[in-house]
């Protein structure tokens, strides 16, 4: 079997400038913070990313990611209150910042990750979103890579995302190409129920244990 | 009884047992601190929890237990927690009974703008467009007015969360309907006339035969 489990560095090394990252949590909850600490100092640049909201002010993916000079070109978003350096991008270039309502946000990363192109969506009808018609035509988010977080996950990289942290990590494992999952606890094959699986391993090709002292 | 205590207990009055609710941030968040202790509401967070509680105790915090403003809080005994996905799917498929939102503006015609003021403050809709789409009941409760200027229009001209979407709003100068003819005045806030609401507000008022008093 393939040994998925490595650093993080090596992990992250594979996303390449022109990218389309997406990163797993909503605020703090279900964040993969361990990964976006260890994009500090990486080469990409131009990256498009597909993220619920812009984080916290000043850490996370708003010191390693947003306010990485020529990192982020471009980003899917429905929450941007609380970082300034997405809303200097809004202000200096308003194509590069793409709202979407949540719940469609949601749906296409479900989509994405499981095979259906597009579909009509009710919400936004009558807003400044919508295209003419009474139902939205939305099309699937598909990304290069997708940065998630898992409480548990095995050696195969069957992953158990807990409680409210399960948010939009299950979706994007799902719906890219490159998958990176950090882990509170990386256990042996076989300690996860199956029936408690959220994401299956086969869609997973890196996991990353955190390690506490770096957070 | 101050201002916002008097809109947020008024709203309780709209809880019906077995109910499913989503309370948006400020105001409607006060809601929870009034319902009826013979009232069972179950409280929907939109980042993944059917069935939210209060703030947990003090060494009890649980980090994947959070609402939508990333705050800890706790679960219900009853409650679910799903990815965003089932979160939303659950908001469209029409399973919220009730939502309450605040409101930046709101027009005659149940419009509402609630998530940008053009080239001044655009956080992002988060996930309001989804909520007011798929609840079956939509109140605003808000202040009337915005340091004396009306926000209950004619014509809503901030970027629309929603187009006819709203039920009900509840201020603290009183009750409005929102009906095929416009606003239908039904009740009044203590010491509050029907002169003093309409000169407050932009939209034209149909005043109810027998007008109520809010408490």
């Amino acid at each position: 079997m393939k040994n998925k489990i490595m650093t993080a560095k090596a992990a992250l090394a594979p996303i390449k400038s022109g990218d389309t990252v997406m990163t797993g949590g909503f605020f703090d909850g279900g964040s993969p913070e361990f990964l976006f600490k260890n994009m500090e100092g990486h080469s990409a640049r131009n990256l498009t990313l597909i993220t619920n909201d812009s984080g916290m002010d000043g850490r996370g993916i708003d010191k390693y990611m947003h306010s990485v000079d020529g990192m982020i070109s471009k980003v899917y978003i429905n929450y941007i209150g609380r970082s300034s350096a997405v809303q200097r991008m809004l202000k200096e270039n308003p194509d590069s910042v793409v709202l979407v309502p949540q719940g469609n946000f949601a749906e296409k990363l479900r989509a994405g990750g499981c095979g259906i192109p597009a579909f009509y969506t009710p919400v936004g009808v009558g807003t400044v979103i919508e295209d003419g018609k009474e139902y939205i035509l939305e099309t699937a988010f598909h990304a290069d890579v997708a940065l998630v977080h898992a409480h548990k996950v095995d050696e195969y990289g069957n992953c158990y995302m807990r409680r409210a942290a399960k948010n939009f990590n299950t979706l994007m494992a799902m719906a890219a190409d490159y998958v990176v999952v950090e882990a509170e606890e990386i256990v042996p094959i076989g300690s996860i129920d199956p029936d408690l699986i959220s994401v299956p391993g086969a869609f997973i090709s890196a996991i990353v244990k955190i390690e506490s002292e770096a957070n | 009884m101050d201002a916002k205590e008097l809109i947020a207990r008024r709203v309780t009055k709209e809880l019906h047992d077995n109910m499913i609710v989503n309370l948006g941030i400020g105001i409607p968040t006060l809601v929870a601190n009034y319902i009826p202790d013979n009232i069972h509401v179950l409280m929907h967070s939109e980042n993944g929890i059917i069935g939210i509680s209060e703030s947990p105790k003090a060494g009890e915090e649980d980090k994947d237990i959070y609402n939508a403003g990333n705050d800890l809080v706790t679960a219900v005994d009853e409650a679910y927690f799903c990815d965003s996905a089932a979160s939303f799917a659950f908001v469209r498929r029409g399973m919220i009974d009730l939502t309450v939102l605040g409101a930046l503006q709101v027009d005659e015609k149940g419009s509402l703008a609630s998530w940008a003021i053009p080239n001044k403050w655009m956080p992002g809709m988060g996930g309001a467009m989804d909520m007011v789409s798929g609840a079956k009941c939509v109140i605003v409760a808000m202040q009337h007015t915005n340091k004396g200027m009306p926000k209950i229009l004619k014509q809503c001209t901030y970027p629309l969360t929603g187009k006819g979407v709203v039920n009900m709003i509840i201020t603290d100068m009183g009750v409005m309907k929102v009906t095929d003819d416009g606003l239908l005045l039904t009740e009044l806030a203590p010491d509050i006339t029907v002169e003093q609401v309409q000169s407050a507000t932009e939209a034209h008022l149909i005043i109810a035969d027998n007008i109520g008093c809010m408490i």
